[in-house]
């Protein structure tokens, strides 16, 4: 059980040491990092396979007991995030196989690959709020010199963007963390949860907001969500899609985690406010895609909207529980149910977007690879060349707007549900509008690379490329992605029941607590009142 | 730089620098210095080296690559962790071992040792090349 929690986070962290040792062995580089992708995927899918029935896994690096040591942790939902980020680490390592140049590959993409598939799991893993911080910081310098590999001036640029607001975002976190521990004499995550109570409550709604401007940044959530539309089509493409996929949902992540299991104590403000960002993050996104016209940046903007979807669940949830709390009681028991159905939500589109906006930039990989550039007004008529690779960007782009039976549909369908049930009628039809625009913004794409023909005076290009391995490595794992979408969505009950289940257990926190304080009264003697600071 | 006072001083210092850092290392467990810190010596003295004589001297004065430095100090202090998982405790739990050395008497030996011995080849190397990297331009 030890081993288990931690191997997430050692086998990519081995792989990326072992893949620094072979600096100048490219081959031997490669093989080390796919290795290590497959084992981080098996060891994941045994930590779902250990969680997945409620209990939740808990260890104490060094031996060092909770609340003093680091606690490692995995409950459902950081069992399916692990999962997750093995998956599209996996994914983006093979993709990169077929993709990548030669000179950046040189420059430590697999170590640096890996070194970042390490920070989320740890992130995804750790009971603890210090520690949370630390995986953030190994997650943002991995990221930036993933971002600036090859020095491109537009991916400096980017970088720079980049780099200057998450440095805000950490600053803001370690300044909270340090409120925190001053307000509360704790950081772990389940201890702070019993004895947050007991604070001065405004101090804790103060801090509560630190951090959610902290993580709200990480997450590109609304108002602070421009970074990612300016970096995010700088790099490689297959940069883009690790990227797009894993980092700001780690961000989500951290707010669903804290917003559930530790500030909790205001929720009919703070979760008002989420919800709030959540309708601005959603629509800010969407209308910003509306004016793109390049494959990568309009998806950029789209990661922004799709924030928001997964920020409306965990707002919707935390109105509707602190609305029961004055109800009566048969009331109450429907907002309860309707919390549940909120966070179920959240998770379930979390799941649904990570693979499905990976593999939409993985497929703009495979356009610019043909064309030589991702700007839609300069690509056309790739329906008539090659069909596969059309069907291969219809899936996951009609999933990312919500169309039946496809993995987004399900998704959405479960927000609007709980919306109605919560009676939170605005934000519901925020999100409705959102996806009918999400729907024009796929057909725009689809319209100008895929189904038009080329624009006039312009030669082909695609004619002279030919089909070579690297192509067919990149469509493979286009494919694979798909099928996962597509297993989504025609099995949606298995992994509704799922995200059901980590809702639930996000809602019952004593389980956690337990878990990770191995059901023991606090040995600390509890803060006084007015924080119990000197 | 062509220096002959910073020359010689920087073939003097950097041995001794390097003997430090290996004592800072040493006795970081119960007294300040540690991994981290000894690692950070080491850099300096390299990079001393690299003031005086040149990048490339100073690469070649450090005998190994950085990047393979740097990642055989991860894999040292990832290694120390797996006693502990073969004993099935949790990862990281220190395990110690009295040694007697004839000379010096009983040394207690353990796994946190190895731990900062992998942290000090990570910092030392790491920093090393970011420092020369910036010194190519």
């Amino acid at each position: 059980m030890n081993l288990l929690l931690v191997l997430p986070i050692l086998i990519p962290l081995t792989a990326a040491a072992l893949g620094l040792t072979a600096w100048k062995r490219p081959g031997l580089q490669r093989s080390i990092s796919v290795a290590g992708a497959m084992a981080l995927l098996v060891a994941s899918v045994m930590l779902l396979a250990a969680t997945n029935r409620g209990d939740v896994l808990a260890t104490q690096m060094g031996g060092w007991e909770a609340p003093y040591g680091i606690t490692i942790v995995a409950d459902i939902l950081s069992s399916i995030m692990v999962l997750l980020n093995a998956i599209i680490g996996l994914a983006v390592v093979i993709y990169s196989l077929g993709a990548l140049d030669p000179q950046r590959e040189a420059f430590g993409f697999h170590p640096l690959v890996h070194a970042l598939l390490a920070a989320v799991s740890g992130a995804f893993l750790t009971g603890d709020l210090f520690n949370l911080y630390v995986w953030f910081e190994v997650m943002l310098m991995s990221s930036f010199v993933l971002l600036t590999m090859g020095s491109g001036r537009a991916q400096l640029e980017g970088a720079i963007k980049y780099v200057a607001l998450n440095l805000v975002s950490s600053a803001l976190f370690l300044a909270a963390v340090g409120l925190l521990y001053g307000a509360t004499g704790t950081l772990n995550m389940a201890h702070l949860a019993e004895r947050i109570g007991s604070a001065d409550p405004r101090a804790t709604t103060l801090i509560a907001m630190l951090f959610m401007v902290a993580f709200g940044i990480k997450a590109a959530a609304f108002p602070f969500f421009f970074w990612l539309p300016a970096s995010y089509h700088t790099p490689p493409p297959v940069v883009s899609a690790l990227f797009a996929g894993l980092l700001t949902k780690v961000g989500v992540y951290a707010l669903i985690r804290t917003f559930t299991l530790c500030f909790t104590g205001d929720m009919a403000f703070t979760h008002e406010v989420i919800l709030w960002i959540a309708g601005f993050t959603m629509l800010s996104g969407v209308l910003g895609a509306a004016v793109q016209s390049e494959f990568r940046r309009i998806l950029s903007f789209h990661i922004v909207s799709q924030i928001g979807y997964m920020l409306m669940g965990l707002g919707m949830a935390g109105v509707a529980l602190a609305a029961a709390e004055s109800a009566d009681e048969s009331t109450a028991v429907a907002l309860r149910g309707a919390a549940a159905l909120a966070l179920t939500g959240s998770i379930f589109y979390v799941m649904h977007h990570i693979i499905v906006k990976t593999n939409l930039f993985l497929v703009s990989g495979i356009v610019q690879r043909l064309f030589g550039t991702g700007d839609l007004d300069r690509v056309g008529g790739i329906w008539r060349t090659r069909p596969v690779l059309s069907i291969m960007f219809l899936v996951p782009a009609m999933s990312l707007a919500g169309i039946p039976i496809l993995s987004g549909f399900w998704a959405k369908l479960t927000l609007v549900r709980a919306g109605l049930l919560a009676e939170s009628w605005w934000i519901v039809a925020v999100a409705l509008f959102v996806s009918l625009l999400t729907l024009f913004s796929m057909t725009k794409i689809w319209g100008e690379a895929f189904w038009n023909a080329m624009p006039p005076g312009r030669e082909d290009p695609t004619a002279t490329v030919r089909s070579d391995r690297g192509l067919r490595i990149m469509m493979t794992v286009v494919m694979l992605l798909g099928a996962v979408t597509l297993a989504i969505g025609f099995a949606a009950q298995p992994v509704f029941d799922l995200a059901g289940r980590a809702a639930k257990q996000l809602l019952s926190p004593g389980v956690y607590a337990d878990a990770v304080l191995g059901g023991r009264q606090s040995s600390i003697p509890p803060v006084d009142a007015d924080g119990g600071a000197p | 730089m062509n220096s002959l006072v910073l020359r010689t001083a920087a073939r003097f210092l950097l041995p001794l620098l390097l003997v430090f850092s290996v004592v800072l290392l040493l006795q970081g467990h119960n007294e300040p210095g540690g991994g981290f810190v000894g690692g950070l010596v080491s850099a300096s003295a390299f990079t001393l080296y690299a003031v005086a004589f040149g990048r490339d001297a100073a690469l070649r004065a450090v005998g190994i690559n950085l990047q393979v430095l740097a990642g055989l100090g991860v894999t040292i202090a990832i290694l120390s962790g797996v006693p502990a998982l073969v004993l099935s405790e949790p990862f990281l739990t220190g395990h110690w071992a009295t040694v007697p050395i004839p000379g010096i008497g009983d040394v207690k030996i353990g796994t946190p040792l190895l731990f900062d011995i992998g942290v000090y080849c990570t910092v030392w190397g790491v920093a090393l090349i970011m420092v020369l990297n910036l010194a190519e331009e």
